[in-house]
């Protein structure tokens, strides 16, 4: 049986399906931190479900957080666009600085923040509408009405999330008619239609069939060029070959981040090696 | 960002209107019921639950016969009502999938919104026309339909709450159908029936529409149920409409005695529901 | 042998009181058909259309009738709506979870006043409100046709009011409902693209758009067959007008009030007629409203029979 230890994992393309081979960066490279995350809790109420999370996320690369479920990898990626604010008893303390700039600090633009970190969900949710206005959502609420701006626009995320080519001759018809795979990846453009420069994907595939599991890894590759990527999953193969740094929560707290080629291969704690060689979890 | 700023304004203020309306909503409600309580409770007193009304123009009297003759106008549309609700229901619960029971559940909808002047007239042909007189049994057939749909539909609903563990293990111990729905599923729903049946009796208890050529009205002490049966809210309409201040206050104490009855029945019915939901959870 | 001869039984005796319930139903617009032949017989088309009503001389025209219902339902719509969508609106996605329960119960308590009550408190209470408004209404805008007329209370005006209250509830229960049942998952997706709360609540509603309109529709049902509370403050005049201020009549104001009068059978026939008129109207909006309503949701909504009772508010 071949576990995750076998896999060749690398830094550069995933396994043979993928045709781009994307050069290998020099680990040495210094990358700028994008999300700098300091003493982060996190409450539901009385409960405390994350503890002092610390760790940097740096920009234009793909970082996913593994974990047995309930281990507040979701908690967490949902703190990053505040998402977690529409829950009555959701409280965080500590900082989360995207950019350099605290983004729980008090007076914090919280609509003009999720337009910069957008997100895409476990099970896709595309509104009852027709394709073309689903990905215009974001651009019309941000007061963009103008027909070929628009259009240009749709045709561009439609292109970055590698759909066009499936629908571009009905744009106008129900977004709700296409397939599980074609409509997460209508959520993602729709995502990248407002221009974010974070993308949050909170288990993108999980819902979907092996094929459309593989467009959407593919896809990830792409985007990781333009936009610093956030990836919860629960498929460890899938963390080895799309991520380039891996953190592994467990029951709230971060016990190890690094390059995933260290987590799998040589990671420094225990629980994290019982975790990826598959003793629980 | 301009935009955005704008936007924000117009959440708060579309916020701020759906909190009106519910101030708006409950702005009528308080007075209806601060002038019911009011001039209500000031109009009562020992005459009014012990005296038939006063002939026109005479001070006094009160609408002991309107008070029994609602009572006893329930109680009849009960009995015609609740036999042929809960079976139906039975029925709709039990062959969930038939279309014989689509076609029923969507007449009960339809009759359920039915103008219950329009039930009265049905009525009036059905039961006063033959005999060429107003009777209490026509009110009470009447008001008794508008019950049906009500209890139909609650009866069904709550059967098919019934846990399917329950019908099974009556079925694997041998029992016939008619056994098991009567001996074991309707027993564990019959709390609930219960208190939908009460929640109808509220709803019909200040139906005047349906009386007002059912029923008619009746100035005298009568239980005969053959005869026209006074009914709190007729009386109270017919006092609303005279002339006379004194019958006016008279119908301001009979609208706080339908008002106590009806919210009486729906705290009960709610208290109850809560109390058997919380009997029925393990 | 025995059980399944058991079983077939049941399965006829109970459809024998299930079929009853549908024999209501035919029953009523059998009767109603049958009793009306006369006027149907006699006037025909020109029943609708005739503004006419004079019982002494033995002609009947429903239009003004059919007017007043319509007039006054759709004013009551217009009042009704934007209150109930906001309550809808207020209860299940902007107050805070403890006053959830309580302001769904007040709300539904509107629905649980009888319509005689809302009559006696609409006659003694609301019309000389309404008189007073009448009265200082400046002369400048008296000349408009939806201004026009005395200044006595009762009218369209008034019923108008007095029905909307009584709609409100049932339009905002079900709303709510649908409100209830749009998954978090779309409000979430606009959340994420930046959305304001409004315009979280705006894809809320768009995904539940049919279902909405339903609700607005059940309130229209209600209000065309409401007849207390709408008799005894729209002054009951057979009249045709735009004024809010002049006494009007509807159809189930006119029956309640003619019907025990009516001396001969033509008469009868013709207050018949219009209530069947009254029944059909209803049957198909009605109709129409439930189709809306569970077209967006999964079969578990109640309709709203007695809202009161209707739906526990789930302890999620």
């Amino acid at each position: 049986m071949t576990t995750i230890m076998d896999m060749d994992v690398r830094t550069s393309a995933p396994a043979a399906a993928h045709p781009i081979v994307p050069e290998t960066k020099p680990p040495a490279l210094e990358r700028q931190v994008k999300i700098r995350v300091d003493s982060f809790d996190f409450y539901y109420g009385p409960a405390k479900v994350l503890h002092g999370i610390k760790l940097d996320i740096p920009e234009r690369q793909v970082t996913a957080l593994i974990g047995p479920s309930g281990c507040g990898k979701s908690t967490f990626i949902r703190s990053i666009n505040r998402m977690n604010d529409i829950i009555p008893e959701a409280r965080a303390v500590g900082t989360i600085e995207i950019d350099g700039r605290n983004i729980y600090a008090g007076g914090t633009d919280v609509v003009a923040l999720r337009r910069r970190v957008g997100m895409v969900f476990q099970k896709s949710n595309p509104f009852p509408k027709s394709i073309y206005d689903n990905v215009a959502y974001g651009l019309r609420i941000g007061g963009m009405h103008n027909k070929r701006e628009l259009n240009d626009l749709v045709e561009q995320s439609l292109i970055r999330a590698a759909l066009w080519d499936e629908v571009k001759g009905r744009l106008q018809s129900s977004a709700l008619a296409l397939s599980g795979g074609q409509q997460q990846r209508l959520c993602i453009a729709r995502a990248l239609a407002v221009d974010p420069e974070i993308l949050l994907m909170d288990e993108p595939a999980s819902a979907l069939d092996p094929i459309a599991t593989t467009k959407i890894e593919e896809l990830i590759w792409d985007l990781k060029v333009n936009y610093t990527i956030v990836i919860v999953t629960h498929n460890m193969q899938q963390a080895a070959r799309v991520s380039d740094r891996t953190a592994f929560f467990m029951l709230g707290r971060l016990i190890e981040y690094s390059d995933t080629k260290t987590i799998f291969m040589n990671p420094k704690e225990k629980m994290t090696e019982d975790y990826v060689t598959g003793r629980f979890g | 960002m301009n935009n955005a700023a704008r936007r924000k304004i117009i959440s708060r203020i579309v916020e701020a209107l759906c909190a009106l309306a519910v101030v708006l909503a409950l702005i009528p409600l308080a007075m209806i019921l601060f002038y019911v309580l009011t001039r209500g409770l000031s109009a009562l007193n020992f005459a009014f639950f012990t005296h038939t009304p006063k002939p026109v123009g005479e001070a006094g009297g009160g609408m002991a016969n309107a008070i029994v003759g609602t009572l006893i106008l329930i109680g009849i549309a009960a009995l015609f009502a609740v036999p042929i609700g809960i079976i139906c229901g039975i029925h709709l619960a039990e062959y969930a999938g038939t279309k014989f029971s689509s076609i029923v559940r969507f007449a009960a909808d339809v009759l359920n919104g039915v103008p219950s002047i329009v039930i009265g007239m049905f009525a009036y042909g059905l039961v006063v026309l033959p005999v060429k007189r107003f009777s209490a049994i026509a009110g009470g057939v009447a008001l008794g339909l508008l019950m049906i749909p009500i209890v139909v539909r609650t009866t069904e609903e709550l059967l098919r709450l019934v846990p399917s563990g329950l019908r099974e293990g009556a079925l694997a111990l041998g029992a016939t159908r008619s056994r098991a729905v009567f001996g074991v599923i309707v027993p564990a729903a019959l709390p609930g029936i219960l208190t939908g049946i009460l929640v109808a009796l509220a709803r019909v208890a200040g139906e005047t529409a349906p009386l007002l050529f059912t029923s008619f009205n009746n100035a005298y002490w009568s239980t005969n149920l053959m005869q026209p049966m006074a009914s709190l809210t007729y009386q109270v309409y017919t006092y609303a409409l005279s002339p006379y201040d004194d019958w006016h206050r008279q119908a301001w104490a009979g609208a706080f005695l339908l008002v106590m009855m009806i919210l009486t029945l729906s705290i009960a019915a709610r208290l109850a529901v809560r109390r058997l939901e919380r009997m029925n959870r393990p | 042998m025995t059980r399944s001869h058991d079983d077939r039984i049941f399965g006829l005796a109970t459809g024998v009181f299930a079929a009853l319930v549908l024999l209501i139903v035919v029953g009523i617009a059998f009767e109603l058909s049958r009793q009306s032949m006369l006027s149907i017989e006699k006037f025909g088309w020109s029943f609708w259309t005739g503004k006419v009503w004079d019982p002494v001389s033995g002609v009947f025209g429903a239009r003004p009738f059919i007017w007043g219902t319509l007039y006054s339902s759709l004013l009551a719509l217009i009042l009704s709506t934007p209150i109930a969508l906001g309550i809808a609106i207020f209860i299940s996605e902007l107050s805070p979870r403890v006053l959830r329960q309580p302001l769904a119960y007040l709300t539904e308590l509107l629905a649980a006043i009888p319509s005689i009550v809302y009559g006696l408190w609409g006659m003694f209470v609301l019309t000389p409100i309404i008189r007073k408004v009448e009265l200082l209404t400046p002369e400048a805008l008296r000349k408009f046709p939806l201004f026009s007329g005395p200044p006595v209370g009762v009218g369209m005006g008034t019923a108008a009011i007095i029905l909307s209250i009584m709609v409100v509830p049932f339009t905002s229960s079900v709303a709510r409902e649908i409100l209830k049942n749009v998954p978090s998952a779309q409000r979430e997706a606009a959340y994420a693209l930046g959305a304001t709360r409004w315009e979280a609540i705006k894809v809320a509603i768009g995904y539940g758009k049919s279902g909405i309109i339903g609700a607005i529709m059940l309130g229209l049902g209600r209000a065309l067959g409401e007849t207390m509370a709408v008799t005894m403050v729209i002054g009951n005049a057979p009249v045709l007008s735009l004024s809010l201020f002049k006494p009007q009549y509807t159809m189930a104001a006119v029956i309640a009030n003619e019907f025990t009068e009516a001396a001969d059978e033509l008469y009868l026939h013709a207050l018949i007629e219009i209530g069947l008129l009254l029944f059909i109207i209803t049957i198909f909006v009605n109709i129409a409203s439930r189709l809306l309503i569970w077209s967006t949701k999964r079969r578990t909504i109640r309709p709203v029979i007695f809202p009161i009772v209707a739906e526990e508010e789930s302890a999620a």
